[in-house]
């Protein structure tokens, strides 16, 4: 595409300049963000192999011209803290040792070995000598076998930093006598965990949370993405469950609509409800971005009263829990709920409206309504925000645009607009993403109604407000439990959330020039 | 002279006009915020009025209670309710206590200390919240299954879940920790404290503000927490937290006999959360501001 210098761009008209802009976003802004991101990946990958390229020549030349002590320790972790009087660290080097070699042969061993076949023995009717009659026998737990296989592999990870940790504790030891200097007590290592290494001390217990409650879960969910997991082979009680390979990635992108009878498609299915998912994540983050400016720009108005009245009345609706508050707004415009028992003695109409149930236009009302009813939980939190940052831009820039004619709807698209969309532009990223991800404004509202029919007749209870999200989590509590399928949306959820985040980033002005408004 | 005055007269007439769209222009804008504020304001007390009908316990057509009583609020009392919030109430006292804890650790850490793994960490932990939590839900209720903490005891699970990953939350009081200026640490540092000393002597004091946003916004977390909750109660109502038990309540074949009582629920629940926010309310549009701004 034309790249226009910056003098041939501002003769262009108004429309010119905005096709340009607009035609550049698509043709060289995207593929550059997804360029970037491409390489970013590459790099990493290349540091990661120079990295442990390194590690590994150091680890051998460490042992070639180490004394006899480093290379005991080669075997024996922490002998060469030992023998050089570093006690504590040389005990818990090997300790770790010693534990890891016990767990290896007790249980690592086992689940290291299952985890290619994920179990081999399912459950079998055997006969029972003391009951003299035949019984189900449970044996191999898949689902066992894959979350502590896991677990394994991150403990010999964690063995490997370690063993690495303590060959090069030996090269620096010997380093710093060669040097005839003394090496730290176990009493320094002790009060450097409040001091020099305090940040380690703060991270262990924040960081082992997070890896065994949030790394070790994603990791198992996109492990089960290549195996048949799922209500009919659930890997103990009924079936043991297998690597099945990229079938499940195949099922859910195949245009097959053949096979047992449904009429639509896997892919049609998460192709219309990733459509609605982005079309509501866009109108939910900006209909509450614009409209809770608006609102805080209308309280913080010069000459208005009870400011902090209308404020505090918007704010109840975050201090109140959503599952009350959404709850009881879903029931309020339910088929016999207030809003149709109102609009009745009002006369207006004659018949309720299904406002939840109504399919007319695939779900339009519905769809419409959760947006809606969306901009009523959301405004009180863009109040807040924008009320904040209105405060800090700079008032003399109005007065001065003022004097030079400017009136209030060109001050708020040229002062105003900009600077909010210049501060918040991250923010507005991440509540779109969220908002991909918002179950409970959909779930708590909805549930997904009304019934997409057509969709729900390949893959279990489809609803026209259904969200991916909200899919996935009826795909998991369902009859049929397809987990398998289920890991494989989160697996799709993520890719599209990195990319929109990966690109925007790479687009957003706030993150370009960090100083343009400073 | 008369040119004079026509011209003061035109600068008044102006002044006047300015004066009378700006009066007119209020006027407007305080009709609309006063709708604004009776429409968010209307479900609260319409929730209000029906959980003192006592005429039938459907949900109904009218606002207006024909019979007024409080069985409503005597029968939520003798159901699992009180159950129910007790157990929403301990796991949230315990999950603000701990939670704020580790938020604080981590927050600090990542905005004090340059340490080689700090970049990598920070991006590692942005790419993990890109992950769907939904999908975690599943090993994590199969874990807890398989240690007993589900079902009855589904109090102690739900506090582990919560917490465990809460580290990830550090960005709005990372970006406290950012503006208080690094010349202080470094000038204790120099009187001989440690890096601890420095924490709980110096920044903490200072940090008032974000230590009772954490806690606010980690206290109000579980009361509305409804999908992991669900998972692992199970079904079992002696385990549910409010938002559980109430939801249920509202299924096709209960709505009929416990709308009201759930209203009720709904008041009862609501009443000491958006006190306790009210008072609070400052700290935390400090945190949301700031958090937004930072991004």
């Amino acid at each position: 595409m034309k790249t226009y210098s910056e003098l041939e761009y501002l003769r262009l008209s108004k429309w010119q300049k905005f096709w340009y802009k607009f035609a550049r976003f698509f043709c060289v802004v995207i593929p550059n963000g997804i360029k970037n991101g491409v390489f970013a990946i590459g790099r990493f990958f290349k540091k990661l192999g120079l990295g442990i390229a390194h590690e590994c020549k150091d680890i051998v030349t460490t042992f070639i011209y180490g004394d006899w002590k480093t290379k005991v320790s080669y075997l024996v972790m922490g002998f060469g803290c030992i023998a050089r009087g570093q006690i504590l660290r040389g005990i818990l080097f090997f300790l770790f040792e010693g534990i890891f070699i016990a767990y290896m042969i007790l249980y690592g061993g086992y689940w290291l070995g299952m985890l290619p076949s994920l179990g081999k023995l399912g459950p079998a009717e055997e006969y029972d000598e003391v009951l003299d009659t035949f019984v189900v026998k449970y044996h191999d737990n898949s689902f066992r076998i894959l979350l502590y296989g896991v677990l394994t592999i991150f403990f010999i990870i964690a063995f490997i930093y370690t063993w690495r940790v303590n060959i090069k504790q030996n090269k620096i030891a010997e380093g710093i006598i060669k040097s005839g200097k003394k090496l730290k007590s176990g009493k320094d290592d002790l009060r450097s965990l409040v001091d020099d290494n305090f940040h380690k001390t703060l991270l262990a217990l924040p960081l082992t949370g997070i890896i065994v409650f949030t790394v070790l879960p994603i990791i198992f969910m996109i492990l089960v993405a290549f195996t048949n997991y799922d209500g009919t082979h659930n890997g103990y009680t009924n079936n043991l469950f297998h690597w099945v390979g990229m079938d499940n990635f195949n099922t859910i992108l195949s245009w097959d609509v053949g096979t047992g009878g449904s009429v639509q498609s896997y892919a049609a299915t998460f192709g219309e409800i990733l459509l609605w998912t982005l079309i509501w994540a866009f109108f939910a983050t900006f209909t509450n971005y614009f409209l809770g400016m608006f609102v805080a720009m209308m309280i913080n108005k010069k000459g208005i009263r009870f400011k902090k009245g209308f404020r505090t009345i918007l704010v109840l609706t975050i201090a109140i829990p959503q599952f009350i508050s959404l709850l009881y707004v879903s029931k309020m415009f339910s088929l016999n709920g207030i809003v149709n028992g109102i609009l009745k003695d009002l006369g207006w109409i004659k018949d309720a409206i299904d406002f939840w149930g109504s399919t007319a236009n695939n779900g339009l009302l519905a769809r419409v309504m959760v947006i809606v009813l969306n901009i009523w939980i959301g405004i009180p939190y863009l109040m807040l925000i924008a009320t904040g940052i209105l405060m800090n831009i700079p008032q003399d820039l109005y007065e001065s645009s003022k004097i030079d004619g400017a009136g209030a709807w060109k001050q708020y698209t040229k002062i105003t607009l900009p600077y909010m969309l210049f501060i918040t532009g991250p923010y507005l990223l991440t509540s779109f993403t969220s908002n991909m991800n918002n179950f409970n404004v959909i779930y708590l509202l909805t549930g997904g109604a009304p019934t997409n029919a057509a969709a729900s007749a390949a893959s279990g209870s489809v609803g026209y407000t259904d969200l991916l999200i909200t899919w996935l989590f009826k795909i998991t509590t369902g009859a049929e439990s397809q987990y398998n399928l289920a890991s494989v949306i989160g697996i799709l959820v993520f890719i599209a959330v990195a990319v929109i985040s990966l690109v925007v980033y790479g687009v957003l002005p706030s993150v370009k020039n960090e100083e343009d408004f400073q | 002279m008369n040119k004079a005055v026509t011209k003061e007269e035109k600068a008044m007439r102006r002044h006047m006009g300015l004066r009378a769209t700006r009066a007119i222009s209020n006027t407007v804008i305080h009709i609309l915020l006063i709708v604004i504020s009776i429409v968010w304001l209307i479900p609260f007390i319409f929730i209000t009025l029906q959980s003192f009908r006592i005429e039938n316990a459907m949900p109904v057509g009218y606002v207006i209670p024909h019979q007024w009583g409080i069985d409503n609020y005597i029968n939520l009392f003798k159901s699992d309710f009180p159950k129910w919030y007790l157990n929403t109430f301990i796991v949230a006292v315990v999950t603000a206590l701990i939670q704020t804890i580790i938020v604080l650790c981590m927050s600090y850490t990542l905005s004090r200390f340059r340490f080689k793994m700090r970049k990598p960490l920070m991006r590692f932990m942005l790419i993990l919240g890109m992950f769907p939590g939904m999908l975690t839900m599943i090993i994590l209720y199969r874990v807890l299954a398989d240690i007993g903490l589900t079902q009855a005891n589904a109090v102690p699970g739900l506090i582990l879940v919560y917490v465990a990953s809460s580290g990830m939350g550090y960005y709005v009081s990372k970006g406290f920790f950012d503006t208080i200026p690094k010349s202080l640490d470094e000038a204790a540092r120099v009187d001989g404290a440690s890096r601890a000393q420095v924490l709980t002597r110096i920044i903490l004091p200072l940090s008032k503000p974000i230590v009772i946003y954490t806690i606010l916004t980690a206290f109000m977390a579980p009361w509305g927490d409804f999908v992991f909750a669900r998972y692992v109660s199970f079904g079992t109502s002696s385990g549910m937290n409010v938002a559980v038990g109430m939801y249920n309540w509202l299924n096709n074949d209960m709505i009929t006999t416990r709308y009201t009582m759930f209203c009720a629920g709904g008041v009862i629940v609501a009443i000491p959360v958006a006190i306790l926010f009210m008072c609070l309310q400052k700290y935390y549009v400090e945190g949301v501001t700031g958090g937004a701004v930072k991004g």
